[in-house]
């Protein structure tokens, strides 16, 4: 009767997963399997020329930039969101669940906006180069869009509200009494911070990171709106196969590479992190 | 009585000063692009980097533009369809995680946080390729499938660490008075996990609403959503109608959220 009741409420979650997650993403290495000429045509037997141009030097500098990237917009949210989600959680108060909220509000409006925002603050004439230079604090207006900066930029705006909302889950959900016994004990609050709240705010800080590191390494809008040729992320090689080139098997390929890199880095950090944690 | 209302003054303390404005930059750095935009919005001059005085004609101009309403019919349609859907086999699949053991429940749960291992680009033309080679049309139902696939993991996961928060011990004591399973979901388990539920609803929704990318590569001719139609007009360079559409956005999300606040706020669904 429970085993029945078990899989009643788990099956409909699995099969979805299998159909619409687990099922395409073979189909996109079937198809990678099967390279096509320069007239379009599918190859007949199963190769793995596409894998040797995907792992090429050129395609694994783009592949990296876009890891350089991604770890830099991680580090860049865990620095701005772990603080503000700790404080929202601790001092928030009566006023928690409204600030929470002010977090999560720019996440709704389009993503494509909140990048293309920059644009208007960022650009030669913009807000930031008028207030540096209005204050003196640069003679020439500095280049700031197109470049990695902006890109970077634009991901880790992207991707903070994101990363606020499991810190903040993890931090919330402590018992709080844990802290007063540890100031009881004769901690410092420095000691009961490192020692109580941050350990048991790992699982939080670990889904956070994935949350970002993973959108960020795939990402192709912040370096398309943002960028230049020079910012390209490997995100922007697998649309171009797919929507321009029109060479959907090469594309797959692509997309496999950045895939087994970045399982394979989150498996080497979650064994890490919970190593760590243990 | 006593210790209880110590430990409620002390977490009324507003904080260390240099805690407080860091909050307070990290606040601005969220705000300022789209206040920017929201103040761009009004601006008579089309170009976005000076201000040409106040007009409010950008938003006239978009109750006339046919495809840009079509697109957010669509996009809501999208949203709230995707969200029902996923937030149902999500939180059952949260419950059974949360609550029972059985065999195959590790790799159930990490089932949950496949789509946000895989990146979205990688979604898109997985579920692009899925689609044309098992012969679905691209349409709003593609639309709204690819939705589910990726919000459904986010879902379980939200409704799982507040259940994982929560004791069992009340469903054991419900069951032990006499409650059936039903009765102890519905009158116990239930109203205690509602903000859980409400949360990963509001992610999904959240989600689907703003996604871009996977839409991108599953939408079909006719099922543009309002971020394509955005996208559409950035290639085109119409920054105040843009930034217009936006701050609606903005508006109808706020509306939104002060109605979730409400339901949060309220002391029977904290759960606590």
């Amino acid at each position: 009767m429970r085993r029945f009741l078990v899989w009643g409420l788990v099956l409909p979650f699995v099969l979805y997963n299998l159909t619409f997650v687990i099922f395409p993403l073979f189909t996109v290495l079937y198809q990678s399997l099967f390279p096509i000429d320069a007239e379009y045509n599918v190859s007949s037997s199963a190769t793995l020329a596409n894998f040797k141009v995907a792992f090429s030097a050129a395609t694994m500098e783009v592949m990296w930039r876009s890891a350089r990237y991604a770890l830099t917009t991680t580090a860049a949210c865990m620095l701005l969101g772990y603080p503000l989600a700790y404080y929202i959680a601790v001092y928030g108060g009566r006023l928690r669940n409204q600030l929470l909220i002010l977090v999560v509000l720019p996440f709704w409006t389009s993503y494509l906006i909140r990048t293309f925002a920059w644009t208007t603050l960022l650009q030669k004439e913009g807000v930031v180069n008028h207030l540096l230079l209005s204050l003196h604090l640069i003679r020439q207006p500095l280049q700031m869009l197109n470049t990695e900066f902006s890109v970077i930029l634009g991901l880790t705006y992207g991707f903070l509200p994101f990363a606020t909302l499991p810190i903040y889950v993890s931090l919330e959900n402590q018992d709080r009494s844990l802290v007063e016994a540890a100031h009881d004990l004769g901690a410092t609050p420095f000691q009961a911070f490192w020692k109580v709240v941050f350990p048991l705010s790992l699982p939080g800080v670990i889904s956070a990171s994935l949350i970002t590191f993973v959108p960020a390494m795939g990402d192709f809008v912040s370096a398309e709106i943002l960028g230049s040729p020079e910012t390209t992320m490997i995100g922007n090689l697998i649309q171009q196969q797919f929507l321009a080139l029109f060479n959907w098997p090469m594309g797959s390929a692509l997309s496999l590479v950045l895939m087994l890199l970045m399982v394979t880095s989150m498996a080497l950090y979650v064994a890490f992190a919970g190593d760590r944690d243990a | 009585m006593w210790p209880s209302r110590v430990i409620e003054m002390r977490e009324e303390k507003p904080g260390p000063i240099w805690l407080r404005l860091y909050a307070l930059t990290v606040y601005l750095f969220l705000y300022t692009p789209i206040l920017v935009l929201i103040l761009f919005s009004f601006n008579k001059s089309r170009r976005n980097s000076s201000w040409g005085g106040f007009t409010t004609s950008w938003y006239a101009t978009l109750w006339h533009n046919e495809s840009l309403m079509r697109a957010l019919a669509n996009s809501l349609k999208v949203a709230c369809l995707a969200t029902l859907i996923s937030t149902v086999i999500g939180t059952m699949a949260a419950l059974a995680l949360s609550r029972y053991q059985f065999r195959g429940r590790e790799t159930v749960g990490s089932l949950a946080y496949l789509p946000m291992m895989v990146p979205e680009i990688v979604m898109g033309i997985a579920l692009l390729t899925f689609f044309i080679k098992m012969g679905i049309q691209l349409s709003i139902v593609s639309v709204i499938l690819a939705h589910v696939a990726f919000s459904v993991g986010y879902v379980t996961v939200t409704v799982r660490t507040r259940l994982a928060g929560l004791a069992g011990n009340l469903e054991e004591a419900a069951a032990d008075l006499g409650a059936t399973p039903m009765e102890t979901f519905w009158l116990v388990t239930f109203p205690r996990i509602l903000p859980g539920i409400m949360s990963g609803a509001l992610l999904a929704f959240t989600l689907s609403f703003d996604d871009f990318v996977i839409t991108f590569f599953t939408a079909g001719i006719g099922a543009t959503t309002l971020p394509l139609k955005i996208y559409s007009m950035l290639k085109f360079g119409v920054t105040p109608e843009v930034n217009a559409i936006s701050t609606i956005m903005l508006a109808f999300t706020v509306c939104l959220l002060a109605l979730w606040s409400r339901l949060e706020s309220d002391p029977k669904s904290l759960g606590r």
